[in-house]
Order: structure tokens, then sequence, then C-alpha cells
């Protein structure tokens, strides 16, 4: 579903190479960990997946589609199918949880039916189905990423990415994020998770890739993180 | 673009303006300043111009016709002249007229009156009295009635002087001085306004920029870019009508003081003007202030869709 060949990425403004020569392929369905400390290149492969930044060389493909290649009206329609996560969740600060989710939606082109009927339901299944009309600062660390995972869930995406998504969560917090993850791909859709959270590797069970200054140096099925 | 979008665009934009809360105010203040330069530019320019009007009006070229001059002569060269396309209008003032004019104006000085009564006869002759439509063709009309056309005619006999050669300095003075108004006018207000939309474009530059985080969250949401900047044009929009507003509604006091105690040193009561225009004015502070925050939110967000 999603190969990476041969990618190397070098910064602008850096002498080394972020990722090099990193190859590996994600079959649909999987649950995917990649780990590493920090600067070993796995929010890099996650901008690059996004088409956020493009590879110095090599190839990055989705299904048949060559990210790297796509023009930016194309990458919007990718996008829609990549629901993402992040360590800073990224929410809209001026919107409510409601609004955030429903920007989703109406990004996508969703009625407003549609959006009525979904995002309550999305935001209950996050637990956050009271507090759908508070703004993120009013919202914990933990409800923020769980209303980040429920925005990244909402249009049925094919591939859900979580970039450290419990980097900035205490481990009550962590437990529920990572619950949340296995339910969403135990329900069909792929996961990728990048996290230098050992328990949380150690607790999955399931495929993990480690990177160590930017090449990948173990890919195991139910690995651990080893490094 | 869909109808559903450009309601969802709009609804987006009214509600950034309202949460954005300081940031709108700062917007507003910024563009309400820019905005007030235009309508006090809008305010001087009629000043200018009204005086500029009022002073034409004064200067003319005025015919003084021998004593005795036949009357049917007199409204001759006044045809001929009427026919000249520079000429606005020309006046006849008999010599009964102008004696009458006389008294008048004497009318508390009977030292002059006495002696004028001492005279057996009118002393004064009949003139005519010549507005041109600009200043700039008095000359002409001067030159046509020192032309041969006149001298071939006893015409030339019967004009005692035209004083437009004495009046010339002071009009081809104040003809310098009105271009050098407007030129001054024009330069003053491209500087001006220049100065204000920068000053303008950068405070909503600002604001996006404040912003960009949040547009690159809608990037990877998968929003398309015009959904993206939608909101912020919208937003500017309502900065441009806000301001827009608030400049009338400030002016109205500006107006009213200016009418009561400047009038007479304008010439004009700025607040009848202000009434006058009201309409002409809010449209020109709108639609100004509108365009200028449609074309800084569009230039603006641009860096950071470009990728």
């Amino acid at each position: 579903m999603i190969r990476f060949e041969n990618i190397t990425k070098i910064y602008s403004n850096a002498k080394e190479a972020s990722v090099e020569d990193v190859s590996f392929e994600i079959k649909e369905g999987e649950f995917v960990s990649i780990v590493g400390h920090s600067g070993a290149g796995k929010t890099t492969i996650v901008k690059l997946l996004l088409g956020e930044e493009k590879p110095t060389s090599g190839s990055i493909f989705f299904e048949e589609i060559e990210v790297n290649e796509l023009r930016p009206s194309k990458l919007t329609k990718l996008r829609r199918r990549i629901g993402t996560v992040f360590q800073d969740f990224r929410l809209l600060p001026n919107k409510t949880a409601y609004e955030n989710i429903a920007f989703a939606m109406e990004s996508a082109g969703k009625t407003d039916e549609k959006i009525e009927s979904d995002v309550p339901h999305v935001l209950d299944l996050v637990d956050l189905g009271s507090k759908a009309f508070h703004f993120p600062h009013q919202l914990s660390g933990g409800e923020k990423q769980r209303l980040s995972i429920a925005r990244a869930i909402i249009n049925n995406p094919e591939v859900v990415v979580a970039d450290e998504p419990t980097g900035n969560l205490d481990p009550v917090n962590t437990y529920e994020v990572v619950h949340i993850l296995k339910k969403i791909n135990s329900l069909g859709t792929t996961v990728i998770l990048t996290t230098h959270n050992k328990g949380v590797v150690d607790a999955i069970h399931k495929r993990v890739i480690t990177l160590e200054d930017g090449k990948v140096v173990r890919d195991d099925e139910k690995g651990k993180y080893i490094i | 673009m869909k109808v559903l979008d450009i309601k969802r665009i709009v609804k987006g934009g009214f509600l950034n303006f309202v949460r954005n809360g300081f940031v709108s105010l700062s917007s507003v203040l910024v563009m309400t300043i820019t905005l007030s330069v235009v309508t006090l530019i809008i305010f001087s320019q009629a000043v200018l111009s009204f005086s500029l009007s009022q002073l034409k009006e004064k200067v003319d070229v005025t015919v003084f016709f021998n004593v005795g001059a036949s009357e049917t002569e007199i409204l001759g060269l006044k045809s001929q002249l009427e026919e000249l396309p520079e000429v606005a209008n020309v006046e006849y003032i008999s010599s009964e007229q102008a004696l009458e004019n006389f008294r008048k104006r004497h009318e508390t000085d009977y030292l002059t009156l006495q002696a004028l009564e001492e005279l057996d006869s009118n002393p004064l002759g009949a003139t005519l009295n010549i507005e041109a439509i600009e200043a700039s063709e008095y000359e002409q009309i001067a030159n046509f009635l020192d032309s041969g056309d006149i001298l071939e005619s006893n015409q030339k006999l019967i004009i005692d002087k035209v004083n437009y050669s004495q009046n010339k300095l002071v009009i081809d003075r104040l003809i310098s001085i009105t271009e050098g108004a407007k030129r001054l006018g024009l330069g003053i207000t491209i500087v001006l306004v220049l100065m204000s939309v920068i000053i303008t474009f950068n405070t909503l530059r600002l604001n996006i920029y404040i912003a960009r985080e949040e547009i690159g969250v809608m990037r990877v949401v998968g929003a398309e870019n015009h959904y993206i900047r939608g909101p912020f044009l919208v937003e500017g929009m309502i900065y441009g009508l806000v301001s827009a507003f608030i400049t009338m509604l400030m002016f109205y006091p500006i107006s009213l003081w200016l009418g009561a105690n400047m009038t007479d040193f304008f010439g004009i009561n700025l607040n009848t003007y202000y009434f006058a225009n009201f309409f002409q004015l809010f449209v020109i502070t709108a639609v100004f202030g509108t365009l200028l925050g449609i074309v800084s939110s569009f230039l603006a967000t641009r860096a950071y869709l470009k990728k």
C-alpha cells in the first residue's frame, strides 16, 4: 500500500541527510511502529509521506500514486485519504472541538447533514461528547490528542499516521491513545505510529521499524523497541 | 466553487473576525486611519476646488468704453464676444447703470457724491465684463480685443481700455497657484495613500503570519487552497466595511465642527458637504477598504499556500 524506495532527504540548510537510503513497504491493514531516538528521521518520514517535504532522491508510492511527483491540487486529495495525528495536536485554536472535526469534513466536501450526524458520534467515540463546544485551550493534553484522533478518522481514511502522539501525554492518556489507535487498526485501517516511547511499542506487539541516524537498522514483525 | 463552499467560507470569515477579537480590533483601527486619510483628502479637494472656482469667478476681463460710445456698437461687440468658444459669459453695464452702481457704492461718501453732482454729464462709460470658461483663456480673449478684426471696424475707437494687461499678473499668478496646488495635492495624496496602504497591508500580513500554523494544519487536513484562503479574504472584506462605517461615523462630528467654525475660512460648509455626499463618501471608503482588505489578505496568504 505504501512504499518507500531508496529515500534520501537532505534539508537545504543541513550538511547531513535526515533520512538516508530508506526503503520499506507497508501493507494494507498493518500497524507499523517507526521507532528511534529524537533526530533519527521519524518525523521526516511522516512529512515525506504527506507530501509536506519532497525527497532529495528516491520515490514514495501510495498505492500506485507517486507522492513526490504530485501537483498541489492532487496532494490535497491524497491527504484526505490519510488521517494525521501530531505530538503538538495541531488543532485550529479559533474553532471549537466540534468545528475542528467539522472543518476536516467540510474540506472533504461533506454535506451539512452528514457533518451533523457524524461529528457527535465520533466525539462520543473519543469520550469528548460533553466538550463539543470547548475551544482547544479549554481542553487538557489528553483531550486535545483524542480530539485530534477524532479529526484524523472522521473521513474514514485508509491510513492513520500518528507522529509521536503520546509525546506530550501522561501514562494514563498515553495508554488511552494507544488503545484508540489499536481499535482503529482492528477495524481495518492501516496505522503508522512514530514514537520513542519504549513502553508503548512493547505493549503493541506489532511490526516495528527501527531508525538510527536516518537509516533503517531493524524491521521486525511483532517487534520490540531495541536500540 | 460550490454554493456550499461559499456559504462556509463566508461563515468562517465572520467567525474568525469575531473570535480574533484583539487582532480584528487592531486591523480595523489601522484601516480606519487609512480610510480617514482618504476621506480627509476628499474633503480638502472639495475645499480646494470650491475655493478655486470662487476665485475664478472673481476674475474677469473688463472692457471700458469711452463716454458717449453708442450702445448699438457696444452690443455688437458683445455678441461678437459671445460667439468666441472661450467666453462663458458677457455682462453689459450701461453708463447709466455704472453711475447707479457708483452711487450705491459710495452711499455714505457724501464728498464724492457731491463732487459727482457738480458735473454736468455722466463721467462714467459703459463696460463689458467678460468671464472665460478657463482662467487660462483670458489671454486669448484679450488678444481678440486687440486684434485686427476689431481694429478694422471703428469699434476699437470706442474702447477706452481693457483691464486685462493690468490684471494679467494676478491672473497668471492665480493660474500657476491653481495648477501648483493641484499638482501638490496629487503628490501628497499619492504619498499619504501609499503610506497608509503599506501600513494596512503589513498589519494584515502580520495577522496572517500569526495564523500560518493554522494554514499548515488546514493543508494537512486536506483543505483546498481556495477553502483555506477564502475566510481570510472575507475577514479582510469585513475589516474594510467596518472601518468605512467607523470612518463615516467619525467624520460626522468632525464635519459638524468644521461646518460651524471653519465655513468662513474654507468658503464651503463641510457639514453640508458631508450630508450632500454621504452616499458617495461611504461607497468610496467602503470600496477602497474592501479592496485593500481583500488584496492584502490574498497576497499575504499566498506565501503560505505556495508549497
